[in-house]
C-alpha cells in the first residue's frame, strides 16, 4: 500500500519540471523504435502459434455432426480479439519490454547516471520515463493489431494444413456475426496494459537501490508486478466494458 | 567561494551529519576527507542539491542554494559540474554526446560552437580522437577523465568530485588528481573533492576538511595536517604503515 502511494507520486512527478516538447519528441521516437522493433519478432512468433493452437484445440473439442466447421474460426476470432492478443501479448510485452526498462533504469540508478541528470537540473524521472510510457502507448496497440492478424492467419494455416477446416469455411466463420465493438475493446485494453507495463517497470527500475544483484531483482519484480496488474486490469475492464 | 552553515541531515531518524559549517575557496582544491561511512558523500550531495539538508544553508558566493527561488536554483545549476565516483557516463551515448550533453541542456551555443567546446575540453583532459567510442569501451581512468570533461564543459564555476581516484592504480590516480588541480587553477573554479586517499591529501590538499562520524573535527591544509592535535585525525592519517614510517 505504501508502495502504491509512492507509485502515484512517481507518476505525478513525471509531469513536473518538463523539458521542451522537442526533447520529448526525439526521445519518444527513439523509444518507439526500441520498444516496437525489438518486440516484433517475439510477438509475431507467439501470435502465429497461439492462433494455430487455438484452432486445432477448438476443432478437437467441437467434434460433432451438429456443429458446423465455421464455428471454429469464429471462436478463434473472438478469443484472439477479446483475450489472447491484448492480454497474452501484454504478458509477453511485460517480459520483454518491462524487464528491459527496469534493467536500464536500475543500472542508470546504481551507476549514478540518474544523479548526473539531476545535478544538471533535469527532472530525471520525467526525462527518462515519460518517453518510455508514450512510446509503449503508441507501439503496443500496433503490436496487438499485428498480433491479432497473425494469430488468425496462423489459425488459417494450421486449420487448412491439418485439414480440420476448409479455407473458405474458415473465412466464412471469421465474418459470421462479427461484433465490431470487440475491436475498440481490444484497443482500450492495449492502451491500459501498455501504460501499466511501462509505468510499473519504470517505477521498479527507477527506485533500485544497491548493486547489480538488485538490478536483476528489479527486473524480475517489474515483470511479476506488471503481470499481476495486467490480470487485475483485464478482469476489471471486462467487468466494466462488456 | 562556497560556504556551508550548520548542515544537518538525517535518514529515518538516524542522523548522519551534525551541524557542519565551513568554507571552500575559489581557485583551490578543497578536500573533504574522512573514513568510510562518515557522511562525505551525503555532505557532497547536500552541496550539489541532490539531497536537501534538514537544517542549514549552502551558499554559492552568498547566493542561497538551499532556500533560493526556482530561478536562482536553475541559474546555479548551470554553474555546477560534478564528477561521479564511477564517471556516471550515459551508457547509450558515445564520448562526444556525453560531453556535449550539458551543453545541449544548458547552453544556447550553435552546433559547431558546441563541438568546438567539447573537443577543447577533451583535449584539456588529454583525450583526443576518441569522440565516437562508447563508455563500455573505455578504461576506468578514461571514463573519469571523460567525466571531468563533461563536468567542466559548460564553463562550470563550481566543480565537485566524489572520490575521483578510487579504484585506479596509484599512477593514474595521481594523474587524475593533478588534472583536477590544474583545471582548478587554470579555470579558477571552486573545486571540492571527496576522498579518503592520503596520497591525494598530500598531492592536492590546499584546503582540507576532516569529517568523523558526521561531525567536522578539523579544517586546515596539507602543510599543517601533520601537526594537528585531533586524535581521530591522527588515527586516520597514520592508519597505514608508510605514513607511520614517514612520521618517525
Ligand atoms: N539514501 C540514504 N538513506 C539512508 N541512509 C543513507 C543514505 N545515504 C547514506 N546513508 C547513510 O549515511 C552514512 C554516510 O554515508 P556516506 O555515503 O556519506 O559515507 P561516505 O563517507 O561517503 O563513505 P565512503 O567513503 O565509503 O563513500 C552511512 O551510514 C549510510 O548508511
Ligand atoms: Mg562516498
Amino acid at each position: 500500500m505504501k508502495n502504491f502511494g509512492k507509485y502515484i507520486i512517481f507518476i505525478s512527478s513525471l509531469f513536473q519540471r518538463r523539458e521542451s516538447f522537442k526533447t520529448y519528441f526525439n526521445l519518444s521516437i527513439n523509444e518507439c523504435i526500441k520498444i516496437g522493433y525489438e518486440s516484433l519478432f517475439i510477438v509475431a512468433i507467439v501470435s502465429i502459434f497461439m492462433g494455430a493452437v487455438t484452432t486445432l484445440q477448438t476443432a478437437f473439442n467441437l467434434v460433432g455432426p451438429l456443429i458446423p466447421d465455421y464455428v471454429i474460426s469464429l471462436v478463434v476470432r473472438d478469443m484472439t480479439l477479446l483475450e489472447l492478443s491484448p492480454t497474452i501479448i501484454a504478458i509477453v510485452f511485460a517480459g520483454k519490454v518491462g524487464s528491459n526498462i527496469a534493467g536500464e533504469l536500475g543500472t542508470m540508478r546504481i551507476t549514478e547516471q540518474i544523479d548526473a541528470l539531476e545535478v544538471m537540473g533535469i527532472n530525471s524521472s520525467s526525462y527518462l520515463v515519460l518517453p518510455k510510457i508514450i512510446a509503449s502507448i503508441l507501439m503496443y496497440p500496433i503490436l496487438v493489431v499485428m498480433s491479432a492478424f497473425l494469430a488468425i492467419l496462423g489459425g488459417y494455416i494450421a486449420g487448412t494444413i491439418s485439414e480440420v477446416i476448409a479455407g473458405a469455411e474458415y473465412i466464412y466463420g471469421l465474418r459470421y456475426e462479427f461484433n465490431p465493438f470487440n475491436i475498440p475493446f481490444a484497443l482500450i485494453k492495449s492502451y491500459v496494459f501498455a501504460f501499466l507495463v511501462a509505468s510499473i517497470s519504470s517505477f521498479q527500475g527507477y527506485y533500485t537501490e544497491g548493486g547489480a544483484l538488485e538490478v536483476g531483482k528489479s527486473s524480475t519484480q517489474a515483470v511479476t508486478k506488471s503481470c499481476i496488474a495486467i490480470l487485475i486490469a483485464d478482469y476489471l475492464l471486462a467487468q466494466i466494458l462488456l | 567561494m562556497i560556504e556551508i552553515k550548520n548542515i544537518n541531515k538525517s535518514f529515518n531518524k538516524k542522523q548522519v551529519l551534525f551541524d557542519i559549517s565551513g568554507q571552500f575557496e575559489k581557485g583551490k582544491t578543497n578536500l573533504i576527507i574522512g573514513a568510510s561511512g562518515t557522511g562525505k558523500s551525503v555532505l557532497l550531495k547536500c552541496l550539489v542539491g541532490l539531497l536537501k539538508p534538514d537544517k542549514g544553508n549552502v551558499l554559492f558566493n552568498d547566493r542561497d542554494f538551499t532556500n533560493g527561488s526556482k530561478k536562482l536554483i536553475t541559474e546555479l545549476r548551470r554553474e555546477i559540474g560534478m564528477l561521479f565516483q564511477g564517471g556516471a557516463l550515459f551508457d547509450s551515448k558515445n564520448v562526444e554526446e556525453n560531453v556535449m550533453f550539458p551543453l545541449n541542456i544548458l547552453s544556447k551555443l550553435n552546433k559547431d560552437k558546441k563541438l568546438e567546446r567539447v573537443n577543447h575540453c577533451l583535449k584539456l583532459v588529454g583525450l583526443e580522437n576518441i569522440n565516437n567510442k562508447m563508455p563500455s569501451e573505455l578504461s576506468g581512468g578514461m571514463k573519469k577523465r571523460v567525466g571531468i570533461a563533461r563536468a567542466i564543459v559548460n564553463n562550470s564555476k563550481y566543480l565537485f568530485c566524489d572520490e575521483p581516484n578510487s579504484g585506479l592504480d596509484p599512477l593514474t590516480a595521481i594523474k587524475i588528481d593533478n588534472l583536477i588541480q590544474k583545471l582548478t587553477h587554470e579555470l579558477k573554479t571552486t573545486t571540492i573533492v571527496v576522498t579518503h586517499d592520503m596520497n591525494s591529501v598530500m598531492e592536492i590538499g590546499e584546503k582540507i576538511m576532516f569529517i568523523h562520524k558526521g561531525k567536522k573535527l578539523w579544517q586546515g591544509n596539507n602543510k599543517n595536517i601533520f601537526n594537528s592535535k585531533v586524535k581521530e585525525l591522527n588515527e586516520f592519517i597514520f592508519s597505514n604503515k608508510l605514513m607511520k614510517k614517514l612520521k618517525s
